[in-house]
């Protein structure tokens, strides 16, 4: 695919070419391009099983097997393990939410170790998601789908990561939560966080996108920026099958 | 004569006093297993052998170098948890996703050439090794006798167990060691360094194992089969507390020493099997044992 990014733009914090992903011996990503423009909400799309959290999970790191190239502001990180790859400034926060049921609320959130300077304290997460104060001694997983959905966020902001992948993080919540996720995905982009972001609820997405990738079958076959969405409408709901 | 229950009182607490000793070792190697297994997934049938190697590192360091007890307490687990940090480093990280059961092999060989060149270079009859003279002597307890050198060990091991639960429970090094435990993919993806907790978490297994060792030579003998006489009855407690339960091997520990101690009274003959009758009516109620999470 050819560079997405519009010439005279910020060079890309994310760089993803020809990357390659595989569970055992199935043959996943069989080569995904994309960029992800530094302070931008980008979105992957595409139906069940289209690849998405296999995308964010070659990335991370944290799949059996990956090839290609993945640049964090122009440095490669397809060879690294997973751990160097966080403390390069991604936050991740994956599909199943990833809350450790043997750790309380408090320790779920001051888990990840951090990276660099510019993240929030605990005081600053809680403010974000003043759901979860009252719950700090709480089991990890006594929380309900919601809380623990701002809990998998909160956990990366105080890292100091500054590019969170978030896959999915309105999957199964009530409208009022979403909304507030939205709410709280729109305040980080303020706040100069770059996201990426696996979504299917695309009436969601393109309330807080700059930009969409559309995955099909382990490929990332078109790029759709929020402006040009009214025009590519019907497009769209073809890819998507909605 | 004071008696309870028909059993004269000095008798029953001698024996009770026997089962907490046992208990006391029992639950600091099972400790060891417990937090070993939980992260690692190996189930470490080098750890009686290490229990051994930390006797035998302090019968060598008063026999060598003239250190006498309290050195050893403090240098044995050290050498033999660097030893075991070797070992998983050199060996155990190399059988990352195999089947544990790799694991479980490795360690058993090890066990078994550790004790074979012990054997062949000590024999089998057991170095003596002398209590310290700190700790010599007993005291009137009114209802029983206490060697001291007893009193010590029971305490000692108490407040290890204590202060690892604690370590575990409320520190944050033990947050991130049971995250790690529960999911060690995310946890080194929030950018931990996983591969090093679990050499740590070795080192610190074994280590538990030397302290023991250290502890009972002045009580059993020094000698290369110390460890595997003792091993079975370890991983019985291991399985009653639940596979990788910190509290669980703790309490477990304790009272099956105090269970065979009880039976050895009542039914001489059964003390040595009271254990696996334990083991078996607790895996037909409880099959994830007393404070294991049922999967
Ligand atoms: N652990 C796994 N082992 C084997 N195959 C897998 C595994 N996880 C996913 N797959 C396969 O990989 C492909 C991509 O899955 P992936 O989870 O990335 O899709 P997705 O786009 O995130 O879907 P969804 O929207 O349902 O979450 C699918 O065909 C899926 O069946
Ligand atoms: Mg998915």
């Amino acid at each position: 695919m050819a560079e997405t990014h519009p010439a005279g733009a910020a060079p890309p914090l994310l760089k993803v070419r020809n990357l390659e992903g595989w569970y055992g011996p199935s043959h996943v990503l069989h080569g995904v391009d994309f960029d992800v423009p530094a302070g931008e909400v980008v979105t992957l799309l595409g139906r069940n099983g289209a690849g998405k959290t296999t995308i964010l999970r070659a990335i991370m790191g944290v799949l059996g097997r990956r090839a290609g190239s993945v640049r964090m502001n122009g440095m490669e990180l397809i060879d690294l393990p997973s751990r160097l790859i966080a403390r390069r400034g991604i936050g991740y926060c994956p599909e199943e939410r990833g809350i450790f049921a043997s750790l309380s609320v408090r320790e779920n959130l001051e888990l990840p170790p951090v990276i660099g300077p510019g993240g929030r304290s605990t005081g600053q997460v809680l403010d974000l998601f003043p759901n979860l104060r009252a719950r700090l001694n709480s089991g990890g997983t006594r929380l309900s789908g919601g809380e623990q959905q701002m809990l998998a966020i909160g956990r990366i902001l105080r890292t100091g990561a500054r590019l969170l992948l978030l896959d999915e993080p309105t999957e199964g919540l009530a409208p009022v939560i979403v909304q507030e996720i939205g709410r709280v995905i729109a305040q980080l982009k303020r706040d100069g966080f770059t996201v990426l972001l696996v979504e299917q609820n695309f009436r969601f997405a393109e309330t807080i996108a700059d930009r969409h990738y559309i995955v099909e079958q382990g490929r990332v076959i078109d790029m759709v920026p929020n402006a040009a969405l009214e025009a590519k409408r019907e497009q769209l709901h073809g890819y998507l099958a909605i | 004569m004071h008696s309870i229950f028909g059993i004269p009182t000095p008798a029953l607490f001698g024996q009770l006093l026997l089962g907490l000793i046992n208990g006391a070792f029992y639950a600091m190697l099972s400790l060891g297993l417990a937090v070993i297994f939980g992260l690692l997934n190996v189930v470490n049938f080098s750890h009686g052998a290490f229990y051994m190697l930390g006797a035998f590192t302090g019968w060598l360091l008063l026999a060598g170098l003239g250190l006498g007890y309290w050195w050893a307490l403090l240098l044995s687990p050290l050498i033999v948890g660097v030893l075991g940090m070797a070992v998983e480093r050199l060996l155990l990280a190399r059988l990352k996703g195999l089947d544990p059961l790799y694991g479980l092999l490795l360690t058993f060989g090890l066990a078994l050439i550790i004790q074979g060149v012990f054997r062949n270079i000590f024999g089998v009859s057991g170095l003596p090794y002398g209590v310290p003279s700190q700790l010599a002597g007993a005291r009137n307890l009114g209802f029983m006798i206490l060697p001291n050198y007893r009193g010590w060990v029971i305490g000692l091991s108490l407040l290890v167990c204590l202060a690892t639960w604690l370590g575990i429970e409320k520190t944050r090094l033990g947050a991130t060691l049971r995250a790690a435990t529960e999911n060690a993919t995310l946890t080194e993806a929030f950018g931990i360094n996983v591969p090093r907790l679990v050499t740590l978490t070795y080192g610190f297994g074994t280590a538990l194992a030397a302290l023991a060792g250290v502890l009972a030579a002045p009580i059993y003998s020094v000698n290369p089969n110390m460890g595997a006489d003792l091993i079975i009855t370890v991983f019985v407690v291991v399985v009653i507390g639940g596979m990788g339960s910190i509290l669980g091997s703790i309490v477990t520990g304790f009272g099956l020493g105090l269970a065979e101690g009880l039976t050895r009274l009542v039914y001489p003959a059964g003390s040595a099997t009271v254990v696996f009758v334990i083991m078996i009516v607790v895996l037909l109620v409880k099959p994830a044992g007393l404070f294991g999470r049922s999967t």
